[in-house]
């Protein structure tokens, strides 16, 4: 029995530490997010867009940095350092310190004056050196937590004695130069380490002229002048007269795929990287044409090759497949790229601009970490893991996520995250987590049917709001609003002081509604209903005022007109607020077992997993056999798949919490999450089951791809990758394969199924080289589109060419043509004639064995299973995860997760890393015997519901539907999410949205009577 | 009807332009102070009506955005 805790920590906080925290939290462990900068967040903050749906990045990112912020089971250390990690897994001792930061987080408002006095100006590292910044600073706008820090190195007053001007100006008092660094001491059970990455600095390369040419930047830079909150406020021109570029180079692999600087691995994301800036630059600046200097272009990821298409297609974005040796400046500023085709011809081409798509290499101060952790490092510096533990690092307790230990891109750093704390579960007591008990909570005051009597607050925010806004002025205009009874102004409302006297306002003056006025709901209403709950009030009798953000902040030079819309934008509140209702959140119990469909390596990975923790685990396998499409793979250069598989077989049959179904089909699954009942049946006997379980995980796998191109199924001597693979491990052949050709993209990436299979050029690269082990004479020609041996499958690709294989580019407009040697004789061999851009001619292999890297196709009766969970498939007819980046194993159904090839084609290391990520994800529901319901949920009147289900097809979470007997619509409390969007598309009147009523916001509407100034009825 | 100022009524998605005027403020981008904002849960929660509502209210323009 090993040694577990309570607590864990997780170092760095960038969006997989985020993740990997809340996961830990939501199953009830105290975690330390330890972060070495002033702000969570990591890299997402500084991207523009994501790939490939173009979200703004910190738009969805910023829900979950408040998320974990405010949750009660998240503790944040910024500007922390581990410094040593003793003891052992289960028990560990963490010292961790944390820097002085000179600014009392309680006090700070952060409100910016002390910045914008700040006599220091220095280069800001968010913004890539483009803008200056204070030496008392943010680190960006919407940074978390808000509160601003002194960089003492900077700071006049902690360097040279001298300044003390932020002290001055701070409305707060919130200056403290005598803070010093602190030393923390923490117990945890399990470290899960995201540290991340940094990106290759191209100053190496004189040739490409970087910091030499003004007009040379790279990604990360053209990022952020491509965000409409960088330093170009998004509109990107040129560094040396001010004008918008016309045309603009991104040149790839630059610090990635170079033996010379032993960066033998490929960054997996710059492609991606560099095509969305390319097509967003193209959005902003008309007319552009951008041009995408490349070796191959690795659009592996789901939906990725379809959005490199689209910037062909639609953006013309031209794709130049070459290598660019040298770069000059002209006089204009312009830039001549010289490159090299494959056939040795030699180009010039003129740009007004340059982006280097820089590589991601491992962090600075790798070493010294591994050193302080007792961790290895693997060949290139990143953190060391192994393909069958790609969560793991070699000390036993401390697990690894994101991109430290490969480079990874969001949605793979938020898998791997989850995937982490399924690991670092292990070491962690676990306990099913229980709601507060209402017998606990506050006694709310009854409203319903009581006339409301509101109370009004008005924040000055020190001079934030007070410098603009004339506050007295609008806390006795409020005096007259209808049902106001109380009002006045408050020095900070959100102050010990200020939420007191709201408490004790609401005592004495019997007060049942409360408003205030202040800086924003999306940060302060949680902090403001939890106060008057402590008073009494039901937390949604609360409404809030946006006089800050949206008002004095954004109006600094109209104190007039600023306070009359504070006025009114008082009113509206006290509008809303007097038809206010008191709301419940109804708690949910949720049954402790899990419903897994599919048994390859995904469905028994987070079968296991969730045995593991201690749950009952329905595994249900349609064949008589285990492992899915792992029965077929015997080679993983140098591992060998077979004996993994064996042993999770045998974890998953011995394991007495795994009720294990072979030879048996699903037929139906009711409810939603906590609650589903699902019926089985044996194929065979025909043995129907039916079991509860409280969530599903879909690891349905995927199909090899049946083609009937390239003359498969007319001989022996043709066959695809999985057939050969299996002819490698029995050593027998239809033919002595002197000669092996390999075709590359057989039924990927092509019209209709717009899709790169991404596991098929490592495994060609795999079986070519098992290949040429066994016979090293044999000639092997590999033809292909792009050769996509993404992040350290690039080492085996170069170990391949080493080796003598011979690589033939093709285009889609010219695929290698197939025919046999002997047309009577099947087995004859292959001649297989192709253009070879190297050569610029047309060539001809004769071949013993043509081998076919077939697509991986998504299962043909996913739509089956689509339909009975009502979760959605995407245009390929795979399934359809919540989110692309930021939920990539949830489905937008709560309580139902993905994982395996079932999400998409994808690596062993990968599935399995989904698969524990899937389990995690499960766990967070699991772990607790109920959940609540949202408060503001739709609410069906039944006396003017039709049953015509124009709601059930609107709602997007699968939340409400016209029950056939009673022919109403039905809201599922634990489905809705609140957003409304049925109450809008019902034609009777039926639904209402709690909290945001019809009634609510045409109170809200007319609050302002501008009817009267009107004169034309 | 020279100082005649138009009041719009701004219905904004919690999510995406509400965070977004939000952010302007934090930058402390300028604009005119004749915009008055309803902060809902989602856009899909607008219903056509809120437009006549809206106007029918007195203001001069609305402005939703999701």
């Amino acid at each position: 029995m090993s040694l577990k805790s309570r607590s864990a920590m997780v170092v760095g906080a960038g969006i997989a530490g985020i993740q990997a925290a809340l996961d830990l939290a939501d199953m009830g462990v105290k975690v330390h997010l330890i972060e070495e900068s002033a702000t969570i967040g990591g890299r997402m903050p500084q991207l523009d867009k994501t790939f490939p749906t173009n979200d703004c990045s910190m738009c969805i990112l910023a829900p979950k940095m408040s998320e974990s912020v405010r949750h009660p089971n998240i503790t944040i250390h910024i500007k922390s350092k581990v410094e040593s990690v003793e003891g052992l897994p289960g028990d560990f001792k963490v010292k961790i310190i944390e820097e002085a930061k000179y600014v009392d987080p309680e006090k700070c408002v952060s409100c910016g004056i002390c910045e914008d006095k700040c006599p220091v100006k220095v280069d800001d590292e968010f913004d890539m050196n483009l803008r200056k910044r204070g030496a008392i600073s943010r680190y960006f706008l919407q940074s978390i937590p808000a509160e601003y820090t002194i960089d003492k190195e900077k700071c006049l007053y902690l360097t040279k004695g001298v300044c003390k001007i932020c002290e001055k100006v701070c409305p707060a008092g919130a200056i403290r130069y005598e803070d010093v660094d602190k030393t923390i001491e923490l117990s945890v059970g399990a470290v899960i380490l995201s540290t991340g990455i940094d990106t290759f600095n191209p100053i190496h390369f004189g040739n490409l002229g970087y910091k030499r040419f003004s007009n040379v930047v790279t990604s990360l830079e053209f990022e952020r002048m491509l965000s409409a909150s960088g330093p170009m406020g998004g509109h990107v021109v040129k560094f040396n007269d001010h004008k918008e570029p016309k045309t603009l180079a991104f040149i790839q692999c630059v610090g990635s795929r170079d033996e010379s600087i032993d960066h033998n691995y490929c960054s997996s994301a710059c492609c991606m990287f560099a095509i969305k800036e390319a097509i967003i630059a193209t959005e902003h600046i008309k007319g552009l044409k951008s041009s995408i200097f490349y070796m191959d272009i690795r659009a592996f990821g789901k939906d990725f090759d379809k959005y490199y298409e689209n910037a062909k297609n639609k953006y013309g974005v031209q794709f130049i497949k070459s290598k660019v040796s040298d770069i000059s400046e002209n006089e204009d500023g312009s830039l001549t790229l010289k490159y090299v085709y494959e056939n040795g011809d030699i180009q010039y081409k003129e740009f007004d601009m340059v982006v280097l798509a820089v590589g991601l290499q491992p962090r600075k101060g790798m070493p010294e970490l591994a050193e302080k952790l007792d961790i290895k490092l693997n060949e290139y510096g990143f953190c060391r893991s192994d393909a069958y533990t790609p969560l793991t690092t070699s000390r036993e307790g401390i697990y690894v996520c994101g991109a430290m230990n490969a480079p990874k891109d969001i949605p793979e750093s938020v898998v791997s995250a989850s995937g982490a704390v399924a690991e670092a579960t292990k070491y962690l007591r676990l306990e099913r987590q229980k709601l507060t008990d209402p017998k606990d909570a506050p006694k709310e005051i009854p409203v319903a049917g009581v006339r409301p009597r509101i109370g009004t607050f008005v924040c000055h925010c020190g001079i934030n709001i007070a410098g603009v806004v004339d506050v007295k002025a609008v806390a006795e205009n409020a005096k007259d609003l209808p049902n106001v009874e109380h009002s006045e102004d408050l020095m900070y409302a959100c102050s010990p002081d200020g939420l007191d006297i709201i408490k004790k306002r609401i005592k004495e003056q019997n007060l049942n509604r409360v408003v205030v006025a202040a800086c924003t709901p999306r940060t302060h209403e949680p902090l403001f209903r939890e106060t008057i709950n402590e008073a009494g009030l039901n937390p949604y009798l609360f409404e809030m005022a946006n006089i800050r953000d949206q008002c004095s902040w954004a109006h600094q030079n109209e104190p007039e007109l600023a306070t009359e819309k504070s006025k009114d934008l008082m009113a509206m509140a006290v509008g809303k607020a007097k038809e206010l209702k008191a709301l419940d959140r109804l708690p949910i119990d949720i049954n402790p077992k899990a419903l897994i469909v599919g048994a390859g390596l995904a469905g028994m990975v987070a079968a296991d997993t969730l045995a593991t923790a201690g749950h009952e685990v329905y595994l249900v396998e349609r064949e008589n056999k285990l492992g899915g499409n792992m029965r077929n793979i015997f080679f993983n250069f140098g591992k060998d798949p077979q004996k993994h598989l064996a042993d999770y077989i045998e974890r998953v049959e011995n394991n007495k919490h795994i009720h294990l179904y072979k030879n048996t089909e699903v037929k139906k699954i009711d409810g939603y999450v906590g609650n589903f009942e699902t019926l089985i049946v044996e194929k065979e006997s025909k043995k129907e089951t039916t079991f509860d379980h409280g969530v599903t995980i879909i690891a349905t796998g995927a199909d090899e791809h049946e083609t009937q191109e390239y003359k498969y199924g007319e001989t022996s001597t043709i066959v695809t990758q999985v057939e050969f693979e299996r002819m490698l491990k029995n050593k027998k052949f239809p033919k002595k394969p002197k000669t092996v050709v390999m075709i590359q993209c057989v039924g990927s990436r092509e019209e209709g199924k717009m899709y790169c299979s991404r596991i098929c050029c490592t495994k060609a690269v795999k079986n070519a080289s098992v290949l040429k082990d066994m016979m090293p004479n044999t000639n092997v020609y590999i033809v292909y589109r792009d050769m996509r041996t993404y992040g350290f499958r690039e080492k085996y690709y170069t170990e391949l060419r080493d080796k003598g294989t011979m690589f033939v580019h093709y285009s889609p407009e010219k695929k290698p043509e197939v025919t046999l040697v002997d047309e009577m004789n099947p087995d004859s061999g292959v001649n297989v004639t192709v253009f070879d851009p190297i050569m610029d001619k047309e060539v001809q292999i004769t071949a013993d064995m043509l081998v076919l890297s077939v697509a991986v196709d998504p299962k043909k009766d996913n739509i089956d299973t689509a339909r009975m969970l009502k979760i959605p498939l995407n245009a390929d007819g795979v399934f359809l995860e919540a989110h692309a980046k930021l939920r990539p194993v949830d489905f937008a159904t709560d309580g139902v997760f993905l994982c395996g090839l079932a999400h998409g084609p994808k690596d062993m290391d990968e599935s399995l890393m989904q698969a524990k990520a899937a389990a995690s994800r499960a766990l967070t529901f699991l772990n607790k015997k109920q959940i609540l319901a949202e408060g503001t949920i739709t609410e069906v009147n039944d006396t003017r519901c039709t049953g015509c289900g124009y709601c059930e097809i609107t709602c997007a979470y699968n939340a409400i539907a016209v029950d056939p007997e009673k022919e109403i619509a039905i809201v599922n409390d634990a489905l809705c999410k609140g957003c409304g969007a049925c109450v809008a598309s019902c034609r009777c009147g039926a639904l209402d949205l709690r909290g945001f009523t019809n009634e609510q916001l045409y109170s809200t509407f007319d609050s302002l009577a501008l009817t009267e100034e009107l004169e034309i009825f | 009807m020279k100082d005649w100022q138009p009041k719009i009524l701004a219905i904004l998605c919690n999510w995406c332009s509400y965070a977004g005027a939000d952010l302007a403020g934090v930058s402390r981008i300028q604009y005119p102070p004749n915009v008055r904002v309803i902060r809902i849960p989602c856009s899909g929660r607008v219903d056509p009506l809120f437009i006549m509502k809206t106007l029918q209210s007195g203001y001069d323009g609305l402005l939703v955005s999701g």
